[in-house]
């Protein structure tokens, strides 16, 4: 066997290893929750937010509505400042500052989740508390770490389609006499819409799906938020918190309640996909 | 996190096993001379796989061979962990060459463990419920569940039916306690906890702890919450319980040794240890010691009280 097919072959097989835990993942999730599902009745599962599993009661309505209210938070946040954050990236600043600033992105993606909860605990939490009100462990405190932590996600993908636009559309503008930011505005935008729409959907996934840092700040009180300052659960959260004590019905429900998770990121996925192809 | 415990520990004997074979496979191809560039690819992902092997293993910890060089394996309860580590550690000691590994997870995970044989005993800080009940159970000892607050809280003293209010939602504001008005931050433990299911089932009794309150996952947080929330009430084991936290007495009794030993304070669990088959050889050794003068003095050392 020759030095080419030997590393063909073991990179075919790594390639297989990812898709097939992929397809392992998906099927033990299913397997795992369906059966809850079936037992308690889509329905209910979804729409009741009584949820005591060791009592029988299997809703996650306040689960999903706290998940989206969660991401919706983080959006506000994040998408005007990674915006923002891209264009002056990709459009206004000097080669220096991007040299300082790109690094510094990449240093914000690569900190732990954990961190950033151990952060919120010990400085928004707080400040929240003695300022706002509330416990502190809060919708607020979640939509603003986890606003941070899409930041790299929005920024970066948003970069990459700001410049994908050619630079003939920017000086054609130019010429016919629009100012920078008019043609900014106008045309690079416009015409990288579809990507940064799909680094939106991305960072929404990632505030969905992420779990340490909402964890340790979001207060994981089980009913439907009455205002910002109030204690949510998100769905990946009630997985994290519960699963070391889950037996019966119970684990089967933290694993309904992947599925719906599941469902959720495939479609915010898929949608990020059909946008970015539609271009 | 502990979740993991559960979904591999039936699995891992079965996963580990082809992540061993596959990596020394591997290796020996890449220690031929002429493959030398491979030889740290394959190193690589052999190193991957064994690394995915050990990582499965640790929530295993049950290897087939039944040798004497085998570690006895304790999983379960987080409540009782820190106490089952100690008593390990002390054990060891006195007996060279013996192993004993404790693990959490959890009360439900430990005795699932135990059920599956995949521990020598699970730790249960809850007691067992009538589809557990094949199991062989040794109490070992008897913690209280005290009722914490924020040190500047002046709240002494708390009836059982105004904790059983404030946990159902009824009392919401420090004001129906004749305290400045403040909402109440109630923190309780996750569905599924020992110390929650006691806390239910010594305060609730059949009514629901409120969907408003807090949830943390384990003694700890909720400690450092209650240690930083001027507003708030919360309930941990009574030997996890520190300075930064102020303990509200119960009916007017305090969770103290005495009153904890003489089943005064209402608050109190058991802790089991319990095994699919009465211990025996090594395992009843270990169970011999916790429940020997010594052993009893290291657990009533670490904040608890003993059963003998």
């Amino acid at each position: 066997m020759d030095r080419g097919k030997f590393v063909e072959r073991v990179l075919f097989l790594l390639a297989l290893s990812s898709i097939s835990s992929l397809v392992i993942i998906t099927i033990f999730i299913f397997m795992e929750g369906l059966p809850l599902i079936f037992h308690t009745g889509l329905k209910d599962f979804i729409f009741s937010s009584h949820w005591a599993p060791t009592k029988g009661y299997f809703g996650i309505g306040a689960m999903i509505v706290s998940s989206l209210l969660v991401t919706l938070g983080a959006m506000v946040l994040g998408v005007p400042l990674g915006l923002a954050c891209a264009i002056v990236l990709a459009e206004f600043c000097s080669e220096r500052l991007r040299r300082l600033l790109k690094p510094t992105l990449e240093l914000l993606a690569g900190i732990p989740s954990v961190v950033y909860g151990f952060l919120g605990v010990i400085w928004l939490v707080p400040l929240i508390r003695n300022h706002l009100g509330g416990p502190g462990l809060s919708l607020l405190a979640a939509a603003v770490i986890l606003g941070i932590m899409i930041l790299p996600t929005i920024i970066s993908i948003s970069i990459d389609a700001l410049t994908a636009v050619p630079d003939i559309y920017r000086d054609g503008s130019i010429a016919l006499g629009a100012t920078e930011w008019q043609t900014v505005r106008r045309v690079v935008l416009p015409a990288a819409s579809s990507g940064i729409i799909t680094a939106i959907i991305l960072g929404m996934g990632r505030a969905v799906g992420e779990t340490m840092a909402v964890i340790m700040v979001a207060g994981n009180a089980l009913k439907i938020p009455a205002s910002i300052l109030e204690p949510v659960r998100t769905l990946t959260s009630n997985i994290a918190l519960e699963l070391g004590y889950a037996a019966g019905r119970h684990r089967e429900a933290l694993f309904a309640t992947g599925i719906v998770l599941f469902v959720i990121i495939m479609i915010l996925n898929l949608s990020a996909t059909l946008i970015t192809r539609r271009r | 996190m502990g979740g993991t415990s559960i979904s591999t520990m039936s699995y891992s004997p079965k996963k580990i096993k082809p992540a061993g074979e596959r990596s020394q496979g591997f290796s020996t191809h890449g220690s031929y001379p002429a493959f030398s560039f491979q030889a740290g690819k394959s190193l690589w992902f052999g190193s991957l796989l064994l690394a995915l092997g050990l990582l499965l293993g640790i929530w295993g910890c049950r290897g087939r061979a039944d040798t004497a060089s085998r570690a006895l394996c304790i999983a379960g309860s987080t409540s009782v962990q820190p106490f089952a580590e100690k008593l390990a550690e002390v054990y060891m000691q006195q007996h060279p060459g013996e192993r004993i590994d404790v693990q959490g997870g959890g009360s439900s995970a430990g005795i699932y463990a135990a059920q599956q044989g995949a521990a020598d005993l699970g730790a249960s800080s809850r007691e067992l419920v009538e589809a557990e009940k094949a199991l062989h159970e040794i109490p070992i000892a008897w913690d209280g569940i005290a009722v914490i607050v924020h040190p500047s809280n002046p709240l002494n003293n708390l009836r059982l039916e105004q904790l059983r209010q404030i946990f159902q939602g009824k009392i919401a504001n420090w004001r129906e306690l004749g305290l400045p008005p403040h909402a109440i931050d109630t923190i309780t433990r996750e569905e599924g906890s020992g110390t929650r299911e006691a806390f239910e089932h010594l305060v609730m009794g059949k009514t629901f702890i409120t969907p408003g309150a807090l949830v943390q996952d384990s003694n700890g947080s909720v400690r450092e919450i209650v240690a930083g929330d001027p507003y708030s009430l919360g309930y941990i084991s009574a030997g996890l319980v520190d300075e930064r936290v102020k303990t509200v007495a119960v009916d007017g009794i305090l969770p103290t040794r005495e009153n904890i030993k003489n089943q005064t304070y209402k608050l109190v669990r058991r802790f089991l240890l319990v095994g699919r088959v009465p211990p025996a050889g090594r395992c009843l050794a270990f169970v011999d010691f916790i429940l020997s003068p010594q052993g009893q003095r290291l657990l009533e050392a670490e904040g608890l009280v003993g059963v003998k």
